[in-house]
């Protein structure tokens, strides 16, 4: 039950629209309903939707899309270049005390991620920043809050500063600033208890803490799933507490996860970092235009790369990415990278990064159709090295040996070079596209050979 | 007899207080949604297609998602068609009463758990990160112990830090006995012991804990399908429940995690947890909608005693409510 990403459903649109030649006015409307559904169904909250979707529109209008002869993508383009500059402009580093310490403290629902980020933080503010963190454990009303966060402690070799359940929250944090300067720590990090934006006791005690505490940071933990509701909820913490920064948990999910750009339009602050997972190091930069590409269902090509990279190594990565940028790669690239692929493990899990990756076949379920793989690696392994280089030259008679060789069908073959062709165009227009001085490259529709 | 007075007669029929405190629990809710229906009436003199589309909107903000939404509206359309309403004075009960039967147009009955006579039944509770599964088992727990029913817990979740101290914290307050072993051992050898000990000791009602895990994990789902196996290898037919714990909070995400989690345990039911909040989990229509799993439980808070049966009428009730009154006393007059 996957959504469709923004991608198809223009292509949907544009297909009746299609045969007329160019689009009118009343076209860029239909096509923004589309933008609207897509937005809507990625849990982008209404009244945010309808302010882009305005927005959009009028630059839609009155722009090329008119006279483009590939409305559709310059639709997706403005679209998704209003999203970046929406959700962030420069990423927001962390803002460091002046004098030390830098105080920390993490707010949020219940259940958002706050301790498990707080580990996280710490983690990556001593490693990167060579910070002396101390955690202390304002929770004391969920059921063994503390023991989770003292055994992350633990875990990390990080000091939990604890007095048990019987003391308050605002008390447990003055006598931790007391301790942090004791002990020289030049971070403090507070985990706060989970809390309903709307839970006014509860709320005034956070408030209280921060008054005392007066911390440098406020990050505000949201679920990436969260729906419609994220506005309220960021705005009452916002103006409550007054947020410096926002973290989205849980990205490692399959949400598209519009509730980036509704907390950052109620709340006008940068979302800093995002979770991608339970383990410690699974903390990573916000990236806007990475983020745009996913509320628009159009996979994270980025992540696959930057993964792929992680798992390959450098050279070869740099030598692929020259090729896309150049439009030399071939058959033989692609089943290089099929076999990269292949060893970065948890197949499923890449595939899902991947544009439209919700459509290839075998993976309705989050399950890679491994066998289809094979059959692809097949059918390129039975070509010769001059017809993986020159598909060109790949005729009728070709054709036939391969199938033959690869014990797959003509119509199979046929299939795997029409879409190598569509890729390479498609990576051509888009490469076109992009702008000056952004080298980063996508490589969409490689799914598509799944199908 | 109205819409509203059956609902009221009914509601009131069966018990006061569970009413009330659902009531309560979904009053922010309630607040935020009536004044905006009920702004909408007053907007609206006319039921015309500008009044649908503003409909439309409440409902999309109240995290139904579109196609559930569009489907309802065109059904409205047809009833309002049908009974010739021109204005908006009465379109309150029928928007409730269609709600109603979106959600009741499968089975009839299933908010009840399917618990044995007489022996054994397990109940699994499965969910993503930080829904409220460990929660809601506690307060399960104390809810059978009420009913006199004898209960163990087993402490499912090896891998998250704290999980299993926290279980045993809330198996401490429900007076219940808590299996465990270590942080990191396999959870399907702690279900496979904690049977042992049920059966040994002729509990009622075992609850088995599971760690949180996004769906599209496919090697953590493999594990949850591998512990349902251990169960159902141990007690054929077993487990006899399996619980989905969703956050009202969370969007259209949730309909995908309900459809992976049917696939891979076969979940009987919904508890739709942390409705205390303002987020109005609407996205329990669709499930209903385009799943079939009925919602059997709700969160309304932290505490031991905030869950209740779902009941529909109630849901829709407690959305409509002042609503649905102020249309009363208008057909009173
Ligand atoms: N998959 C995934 N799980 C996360 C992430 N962040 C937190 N969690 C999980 O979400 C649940 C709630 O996290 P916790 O830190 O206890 O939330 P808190 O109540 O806000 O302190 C735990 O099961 C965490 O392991 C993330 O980025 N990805
Ligand atoms: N307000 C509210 N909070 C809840 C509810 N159910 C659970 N929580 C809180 O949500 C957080 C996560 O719950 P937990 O049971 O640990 O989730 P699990 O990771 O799914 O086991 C905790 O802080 C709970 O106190 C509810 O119905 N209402
Ligand atoms: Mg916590
Ligand atoms: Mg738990």
């Amino acid at each position: 039950m996957a959504f469709e990403g923004l991608a198809e459903r223009l292509q949907g649109t544009l297909q009746k629209i299609r045969g007329k030649g160019k689009v009118n006015e009343a076209d860029v409307k239909e096509m923004m309903r589309e933008v609207r559904f897509a937005l809507i169904e990625a849990d982008v909250n209404l009244k945010v939707v309808r302010s882009f979707v305005k927005t959009v529109s009028e630059k839609a209008v009155g722009q090329d899309v008119l006279k483009s002869l590939t409305p559709g993508q310059q639709v997706v383009k403005i679209v998704q270049d209003e999203l970046t500059n929406l959700m962030g402009g420069e990423q927001a580093p962390i803002q460091f005390a002046r004098k030390s310490p830098t105080v920390i403290m993490m707010v949020g629902l219940q259940g958002a991620g706050k301790t498990t980020t707080t580990g996280k933080l710490a983690t990556l503010l001593r490693k990167s920043h060579n910070k002396k963190p101390l955690l202390v454990a304002a929770d004391v009303y969920r059921p063994a809050a503390i023991e989770q966060l003292e055994t992350l402690g633990k875990q990390l070799t990080i000091p939990v500063f604890q007095r048990g359940t019987d003391i308050s929250p605002v008390e447990i944090v003055r006598q931790a600033l007391e301790e942090a300067a004791e002990q020289h720590h030049d971070v403090v990090m507070i985990d706060t208890a989970g809390r309903l934006h709307v839970d006014e006791a509860l709320m005034q005690e956070l408030k209280d803490i921060q008054e005392l505490a007066k911390p440098d940071e406020v990050f505000l933990v949201v679920d990436a799933m969260t729906g419609q509701d994220a506005v309220n909820v960021a705005k009452n913490f916002n103006e409550t507490v007054g947020i410096t920064g926002v973290v989205l948990t849980k990205l490692d999910g399959d949400t598209r996860g519009g509730a980036a750009l509704s907390i950052r339009s109620v709340t006008e602050k940068p979302i800093k970092f995002i979770g991608v997972g339970e383990r410690m190091d699974a903390l990573e930069p916000f990236h806007p235009e990475r983020m745009a590409s996913r509320i628009l269902g159009m996979g994270d090509v980025m992540s696959l790369i930057e993964k792929a990279q992680a798992n390959v190594d450098e050279e070869k990565a740099k030598e692929m990415e020259e090729k896309f940028r150049t439009q030399t790669f071939t058959l033989d690239d692609f089943l290089d990278q099929l076999q990269q692929v292949k060893k970065m493990g948890p197949l499923d899990e890449l595939l899902k990064m991947m544009p439209g990756a919700n459509k290839i076949k075998g993976l309705e379920n989050a399950q890679v159709d491994e066998k289809q793989m094979g059959r692809v690696e097949a059918v390129i392994q039975s070509m010769t090295p001059t017809e993986r280089a020159t598909p060109e030259i790949i005729n009728a008679n070709r054709r036939k040996r391969i199938a033959k060789g690869s014990g797959t069908s003509i119509q199979e073959v046929n299939r795997l070079l029409k879409q190598f062709n569509d890729m390479k165009k498609m990576v051509k227009q888009m490469s076109n596209m992009q702008q000056k001085g952004n080298k980063k490259m996508r490589m969409p529709g490689l799914d598509s050979f799944f199908k | 007899m109205s819409f509203f007075k059956k609902l009221k007669e009914k509601i009131t029929g069966t018990n006061e207080s569970v009413t009330e405190k659902f009531k309560e629990g979904l009053a922010k809710t309630r607040d935020q949604f009536t004044s905006k229906i009920n702004d909408l009436v007053a907007q609206f003199r006319e039921v015309d297609e500008e009044f649908f589309e503003e409909l439309e909107d409440l409902l999309l903000q109240a995290d139904v998602g579109f196609e559930t939404v569009m489907e309802l509206i065109d059904e409205l359309r047809l009833e309002v068609q049908r009974k010739n309403i021109k204005n908006t004075d009465g379109i309150q009960s029928v928007i409730s009463e269609k709600l109603v039967e979106i959600y009741q147009a499968g089975d009839e009955g299933t908010a009840e758990l399917n618990i044995q006579e007489n022996e054994l039944s397990v109940i699994l509770m499965v969910g993503v990160n930080g829904v409220g599964k460990t929660t809601t088992i506690g307060k399960l727990a104390a809810r059978f112990q009420a009913e006199g029913k004898t209960v163990m817990l087993a402490a499912g979740d090896t891998f998250r830090a704290g999980a299993i101290d926290q279980l045993v914290v809330w198996g401490e307050r429900a007076g219940v006995e808590v299996i465990r072993q270590s942080e990191g051992s396999d959870p399907a050898a702690v279900m496979y012991d904690a049977i042992r000990a049920a059966k040994n000791r002729k509990v009622d009602i075992l609850i088995c804990d599971t760690a949180g895990r996004l769906q599209n994990k496919v090697n953590l789902m493999n594990e949850l399908e591998k512990v349902h196996r251990v169960i159902d290898r141990e007690i054929p037919g077993a487990p006899h429940e399996v619980l989905l714990a969703l956050d009202a909070t969370t969007g259209q995400n949730a309909l995908v995690q309900a459809e992976t989690f049917k696939e891979a345990t076969n979940v009987t039911g919904i508890v739709l947890t942390k409705l205390d909040g303002t987020a109005k989990g609407g996205i329990v229509l669709a499930i209903r909608n385009k799943l079939n799993i009925p919602v059997k439980f709700v969160g309304l808070g932290e505490g031991i005693d905030d869950l209740q049966p779902f009941d529909p009428e109630k849901y829709v009730y407690g959305l409509f409510a002042e609503g649905l009154e102020l249309e009363e006393q208008q057909e009173d007059k």
